[in-house]
């Protein structure tokens, strides 16, 4: 089976100083990578680099495209990443108002993407966007509301929507449920957990809480110092961490 | 003023120069916003610093120089406009809309139709239709580059779900030759339909903003919309007080302190023309038929 993104040997340094360096790995369809690390890890700066955000010093990421087959986004044209970027591809940031409208209604945010790959019925753009306020339980009615009136976990609800409208096949998440209470974490991650396994998502997600991989991540790397040092199944690494920074992470967490 | 330095139209040769340089590269790119160096003008900004300058550039002795105001030829600033390049070209000025060779507008297009060889220049205060959508100018350049206009449909979306349909009704964005999305200056969008396929050359300068963009003649211009919301010219459904025309833009005019009100003709030189042909109409002693 071809891998769906193959990430081979990326660097990016930030003068003198290590962003990331030299990490590889294959996500195959369906399956779901999360990376863990402390903060300034280089995380987020591996998916910046994934994701197109970033342009990384050195290596590969070659995405396996729908028309042309496996093609490294690194050297495409920037139209093409960009296009990529929204319908294929989808970015969930940490904070919702990174990634939302917030001067447009809830409906304006869900259909951009829509129209942007030229959707040009009002009607049915308007149908498929209230769809996706349903399936990530945000009333219909507010569809004409701005995120603004929104609470946070609405806000990142409604951030979801926006990005899986036109069916992407890999989801960048960059701590998707960051700053939100436990509870609304808790909803956060189970719809997206069905989500993910509803529309056989691909997803790479970057987060330094455990339980969210260990709730939606297939596999693990951990990450130190802008270097993997380990990486494997998810309960595999969780339950029986081999390297001293992987036991430190994991014992780490508090035991209620 | 000495005579060294007076110079025709104003404007120094120069200058003038790299304004027609950018005014033709408007022209070979139709509907792409070409940046130029726009100079302080003896007026404000927003009072049609950037079609006075394109009006220099474009200006001979032999034109006739007609300016109007949001169709009207006798506000201050196509009073003002008009005796500028009196003074500083002496070129000949007249009001009538066949007679002129360039036309500087505010905010409308002239009702009669304009012909081969007349130049319209408009007056553009924000020239970026994407601006109020994407704040960032490095931002919109790339999505015009590549050719990215979901959001200007987002606006429109927004427009239908807030009012039940499409209330932008002036500056309505159009699309220029299947490539360029342009912001047609705020000119209500009862005169989006005459953009497209006008035989006289457009300019569009924008001064403050430093941006020139045209339409050549006979240029394909579309005007965005949905499927299921076409887009619709539209006017105050009532006959000119004036001159009764029912094809015209009307301004409303409040008459009296108890809610009267009259419609009459945006464009005074069309109706002064009907008048003078005998259509009277109701606010002006006629029946109100044409």
């Amino acid at each position: 089976m071809t891998p769906l993104l193959s990430v081979q040997g990326i660097t990016k340094k930030y003068g003198a100083h290590i962003g990331c360096a030299d990490v590889s790995f294959d996500l195959y369809p369906g399956e779901v990578m999360g990376i863990v690390g402390e903060s300034g890890s280089g995380k987020s700066t591996l998916l910046g680099c994934m994701a197109g955000h970033l342009t990384p010093d050195a290596g590969k990421v070659v995405f396996d495209t729908r028309t042309d087959g496996p093609r490294d986004t690194l050297t495409m044209s920037e139209p093409e990443r960009r296009m990529l970027g929204r319908t294929d591809w989808a970015f969930v940031h940490q904070h919702a108002r990174d990634g939302l409208r917030m001067g447009v209604s809830a409906g304006g945010n869900v259909g951009e993407r829509l129209m942007a790959v030229g959707e040009r019925h009002y009607g049915d753009i308007r149908d498929k966007a209230i769809d996706w306020l349903g399936r990530v339980e945000i009333d219909a009615d507010r569809v004409d509301d701005r995120p603004t009136t929104f609470s946070g976990g609405m806000q990142q609800r409604l951030q979801i929507a926006r990005n899986l409208v036109t069916g992407p096949r890999l989801v960048f998440m960059d701590e998707p449920t960051g700053g939100l209470d436990v509870s609304v974490q808790a909803r956060l991650l189970d719809l997206l957990r069905g989500l993910v396994r509803d529309m056989g998502l691909s997803a790479v997600i970057v987060t330094h809480d455990l339980a969210v991989v260990r709730l939606l991540a297939d596999r693990l790397m951990v990450m130190k110092s802008g270097r993997v040092v380990e990486a494997g199944l998810t309960d595999q690494v969780l339950d029986d961490p081999q390297h001293a920074y992987s036991q430190l992470l994991v014992s780490s967490v508090l035991q209620v | 003023m000495t005579d060294q330095a007076y110079n025709f139209a104003y404007l120094d040769e120069q200058t003038k120069r790299m304004i027609r340089r950018a005014i033709l590269k408007g022209l070979a790119i139709p509907g792409y916003q070409v940046p130029f160096a726009s100079r302080e003008m003896p007026m404000p900004y927003g009072w049609g610093t950037g079609g006075v300058q394109v009006s220099a550039a474009v200006l001979t002795p032999d034109d006739r120089f007609k300016v109007i105001d949001q169709g009207a030829d006798d506000t201050t600033n196509a009073v003002s406009i008009r005796s500028f390049f009196q003074r500083t070209a002496g070129v000949a000025t007249t009001t009538a809309t066949r007679e002129a060779t360039v036309i500087q507008t505010r905010h409308r297009i002239p009702e009669e139709p304009l012909t081969e060889g007349q130049i319209l220049v408009y007056q553009v205060p924000i020239p970026e239709p994407l601006r109020f959508l994407e704040p960032r100018e490095s931002e919109t350049r790339k999505m015009h580059s590549l050719e990215e206009y979901g959001l200007m449909h987002v606006k429109l979306y927004e427009d239908i779900s807030r009012h039940g349909h499409i209330a932008t009704s002036y500056a309505y964005p159009v699309k220029v030759e299947g490539r360029y999305v342009m912001d047609p200056s705020p000119i209500p969008k009862f005169d989006n339909p005459k953009l497209g396929d006008m035989a006289a050359i457009q300019l569009f300068g924008a001064g403050r903003e430093q941006r020139i963009y045209a339409l050549p003649p006979y240029t394909r211009v579309i005007s965005l919309d949905f499927e299921d919301h076409p887009f619709e010219p539209s006017k105050a459904d009532h006959p000119c007080g004036m001159c009764a025309a029912t094809d015209s833009y009307l301004d409303e005019l409040i008459v009296d302190d108890a809610g009267g009100r009259m419609f009459v003709c945006s464009d005074t030189d069309y109706c002064e023309a009907r008048q003078a042909a005998g259509h009277i109409g109701k606010d002006n002693g006629g029946k109100g038929a044409a």
